[in-house]
């Protein structure tokens, strides 16, 4: 290959071209009129439609979306985030794919509504067919180990916890409106394993405050039918909050089994300490994100300046930084002209002139973060600022 | 007009401090109804214009490309004209005020927001966001009140220099958006500062500018009229875009002059103004120095809602589609508190703004005493203040002081 583009090269045309159109859009980018025909095309932002929406549970449902060109493809297991706007502002958050790779290219999240959750029931009771979506590349380390032979998992899930592993299970056995397809080693779906030949042993044990509001409970159950995996459920109105010391009971191999578990931080947590006083492989995902909660000033961290702040809850944060030395932008000083914004990463302030609180949640931002006016802001916690 | 406080009567002089203070507080909730109901439908609003607005740039640009056949000359050339002045005041003035933030969409934020103007987005936050919202209609502070370039107060002296205003206003006109990169730039107060000493933000500043004036004139003379050669439509694409430019010159120019330029509309010294001016004084300020442009609701959209500009002033951070709705409240709150609340039709103001610019052209009172009889004497009395150096025009400008003292003792007796 050559080190240098010969000029005339094919190459060197395209970059000519490009800023030649880029000389026709100016001061926008021919992306911003591309966007308003074909937003899901190659090149652009990474963005999906919603194809459907289907009602899982009372508070639940499955969100069918077709991803941009770009879209790089995921391991089952992994998750996305995605941007939507709720009452006109976008929101991110975190989503599992419940499904493996789609023949239709397709990609499915199944949302729980959690109370007062501002996206959860959005997507759940509100969003339509056609809304265009905000997407992320897949992430996350919850996933199975690439050699699956002769190897014996057990998956601990709880409420919404089961779909990152309905998403593994759906790819190990693909599931169709019909009923389970225990692979038989033919199609493209399966991974190394193909039950058939290599016998996978998966027990999971799923655990939910009732059956009705388990989400994929139905799946579940045909799995277990077709001799899929070996499925144990615990409702807390019928049997009771599960302890974790009571999983030696329901597993009696479990010492030879690894591990996936997806379920509330209490859970996994006991869950942890358990494995660990045993000796016993265990991976975990966390779906509920860094909590913050408004509280009443505050230390402001303004990390490339690398000072830090410790405010009552009654300064501004322009003015305490100031104070501390730092240059800071600003202009009216009084909350009208944005001259002073500035991206949060993480943390809550409170708007001085009427109470607001903004908050920026790691994972559920705009990469880069959330913008606040630093002179009318005042922490309400701790908060990191990009300055 | 004079500064509210040299007045014979001050139109808030009725206001007790508590009434300032309340106004504020009513404002302030006038405020957060429209903060706690913004939501998806103000969010469609905006996406659904700047949706238009680019397919109607497109559509019109690609007319043009056969703008040889002057049917298609016209339709392309008002709607690009259209496109232009939606992008910059419907668009482009709003998003860069953060009445979009809120939504927290990067592609239309205050923090990202380039516009179709020769002024760079960074200067023109400044001047205008800054400088002239912070301290609207304050002789001296608010470069807004003339641009440096015009006398739109008494309180602001003549000189000879100034009876060229109502051309230098028309020039302005016409190249409008090279006005505002200039002002932006406070390019006459910088340019007299010797090359070598000039700030190195100044320098930056008028980098980016003389970029961005290169690229903008680059795409509208060079790049789209060379684009419709195959139909020989270069020239008559040039002469497409130049026209679109200056139509939304022309119209921006007067939209912004009704705002604050119209007689009746209040300005204040500098010396008044507190130096710690509260929430409520600063509100009494963007009341009375404002001025609004009554009209249909595509006159509004027109003038990216500017003919709302009291509640503009007052709220520059709402969404523009607010405005209408908010209007009512705020007129009401005038009332109550017995404040004039301007507003008039696009022609009566652009006719208000225009003579008081002819009018501030000439020394302070010269106009109103000038009439068919006297305007010989009138005249030799103008050329004699033009030649004859600032002694005389101080003279001049005391004589006029004591005579309308005068008035005001007549009037009292
Ligand atoms: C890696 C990862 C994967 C995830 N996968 C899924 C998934 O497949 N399906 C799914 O439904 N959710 C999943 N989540 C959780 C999801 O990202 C959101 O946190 C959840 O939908 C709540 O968002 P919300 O906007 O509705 O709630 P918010 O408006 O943010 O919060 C409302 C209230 O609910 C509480 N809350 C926030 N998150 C949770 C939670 N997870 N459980 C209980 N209470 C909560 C908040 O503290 C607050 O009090 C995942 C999260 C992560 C980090
Ligand atoms: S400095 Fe003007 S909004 Fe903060």
């Amino acid at each position: 290959m050559a080190l240098l583009e010969a000029p005339g090269s094919p190459r060197r045309l395209r970059d000519r071209l490009v800023r030649a159109v880029e000389a026709a859009t100016t001061p926008l980018l021919p992306a911003d009129y591309l966007d308003l025909f074909a937003p899901l095309r190659s090149g652009a932002d990474l963005r999906g439609r919603i194809v459907s929406v289907h009602p899982e549970t009372a508070d639940a449902a499955t969100i069918v979306i077709r991803p941009g060109a770009d879209w790089a493809g995921h391991v089952p297991g992994q998750y996305i985030r995605i941007g939507i706007d709720v009452d006109g502002v976008r929101q991110w958050r975190a989503y599992s794919l419940t499904h493996g790779p789609r023949a239709d290219g397709h990609i499915s999240i199944t949302v729980k509504a959690v109370p007062q959750g501002k996206v959860s029931n959005h997507l759940v009771h509100e969003a339509v067919p056609g809304t265009l979506v905000h997407l992320e590349q897949a992430a996350g380390e919850f996933v199975l180990p690439d050699d699956l032979a002769a190897r014996k998992f057990l998956f601990v899930t709880a409420g919404s916890g089961v779909t990152p592993v309905i998403g593994m299970l759906r790819n190990l056995f693909p599931v169709t409106d019909e009923g389970v397809l225990v692979s038989d080693g033919l199609d493209g779906h399966s991974l190394a394993a193909r039950p058939t030949e290599n016998p996978l042993d998966i027990t999971v044990v799923h655990v939910a405050p009732t059956r009705p509001d388990s989400i994929f409970i139905d799946n579940l159950h045909e799995l277990h039918e077709a001799g899929a995996i070996t499925l144990v459920d615990r409702y807390d109105d019928v049997h009771g909050v599960l302890g974790v010391d009571q999983l030696e009971e329901l597993v009696p191999d479990l010492a030879e089994r690894t591990t996936y578990a997806c379920g509330p931080a209490g859970l996994l947590d006991a869950l942890g300490q358990h494995h660990e006083e045993r000796g016993l492989e265990l991976f975990t995902e966390q779906f509920r994100p860094v909590v913050i909660s408004a509280g009443e000033g505050g230390t402001v961290t303004l990390e490339k300046s690398g000072v830090s702040v410790e405010l009552d809850g009654t300064t501004t944060i322009l003015d305490a930084a100031e104070e501390a030395g730092v240059l800071m932008p600003s202009g009216c000083r009084m909350g009208i002209c944005m001259g002073c914004v500035l991206p949060m990463r993480e943390g809550a302030v409170r708007d001085l002139r009427n109470g607001e609180i903004t908050t920026a949640t790691p994972g559920e931002t705009n990469t880069g973060g959330v913008s606040i006016q630093t002179c009318i802001s005042t922490p309400a916690g701790p908060c990191h600022i990009d300055h | 007009m004079t500064t509210i406080t040299r007045k014979d009567v001050n139109p808030t002089a009725h206001l007790t401090p508590e009434d300032i203070e309340q106004i504020g507080v009513e404002l302030d909730a006038i405020r957060q109804d429209v903060i706690d109901s913004r939501g998806a439908s103000d969010a469609a609003y905006i996406r659904k214009v700047v949706d238009v607005q680019r397919k109607l740039e497109l559509g019109s640009r690609a007319v043009l490309l056969a703008s040889i056949f002057p049917p298609a000359w016209i339709v392309g050339t008002v709607g690009l004209s259209v496109a232009k002045i939606l992008e910059n005041m419907e668009i482009g003035h709003n998003v860069m005020h953060g009445q979009w933030d809120w939504m927290r969409d990067p592609k239309i934020h205050s923090t990202t927001w380039e516009w179709d103007n020769a002024s760079t987005a960074e200067g023109w936050k400044h001047s205008h966001n800054q400088v002239h919202h912070t301290y609207t209609n304050i002789v001296g502070k608010d470069n807004d009140l003339g641009y440096g370039i015009m006398r739109v107060d008494e309180d602001q002296r003549w000189s000879p220099f100034l009876l060229g205003q109502p051309l230098w206003n028309f020039v302005n006109a016409c190249f409008f958006e090279y006005g505002i990169a200039a002002y932006d730039l406070e390019l006459g107060k910088n340019l007299r500062i010797p090359r070598e000493k000039r700030s190195e933000a100044f320098r930056r500043s008028a980098k980016n500018t003389l970029r961005k004036i290169r690229k903008q004139a680059t795409k509208d003379y060079v790049v789209h009229p060379a684009l419709s050669i195959p139909t020989g439509s270069f020239l008559p694409t040039l002469a497409a875009n130049f026209t679109a430019n200056l139509a939304r010159n022309l119209w921006t120019h007067s939209v912004i002059m009704c705002g604050h330029f119209p007689e009746g509309v209040e300005t204040f010294e500098k010396k008044s103004i507190p130096a710690n001016e509260t929430r409520g004084e600063w509100y009494v300020r963007q009341m009375l120095g404002s001025a609004n442009i009554s009209g249909s609701k595509a006159m509004h959209l027109m003038t990216g809602q500017l003919s709302f500009q009291i509640e503009h002033h007052l709220f520059p951070d709402l969404p523009s589609n607010r405005y209408a709705e908010v209007a009512p409240k705020v007129q009401a709150l005038f009332e109550k508190y017995d404040l004039n609340y301007h507003s008039a039709s696009l022609p009566r103001q652009v006719g208000s703004a225009w003579h008081k610019i002819v009018r501030l052209s000439l020394p302070n009172g010269w106009l109103a005493e000038t009439n068919v009889k006297n305007a010989p004497k009138q005249v030799a009395l103008l050329y004699k203040l033009s030649t004859g150096g600032p002694k005389v025009r101080r003279a001049y400008d005391a004589m006029q002081r004591r005579a309308e003292n005068q008035k005001r003792e007549t009037v009292a007796a």
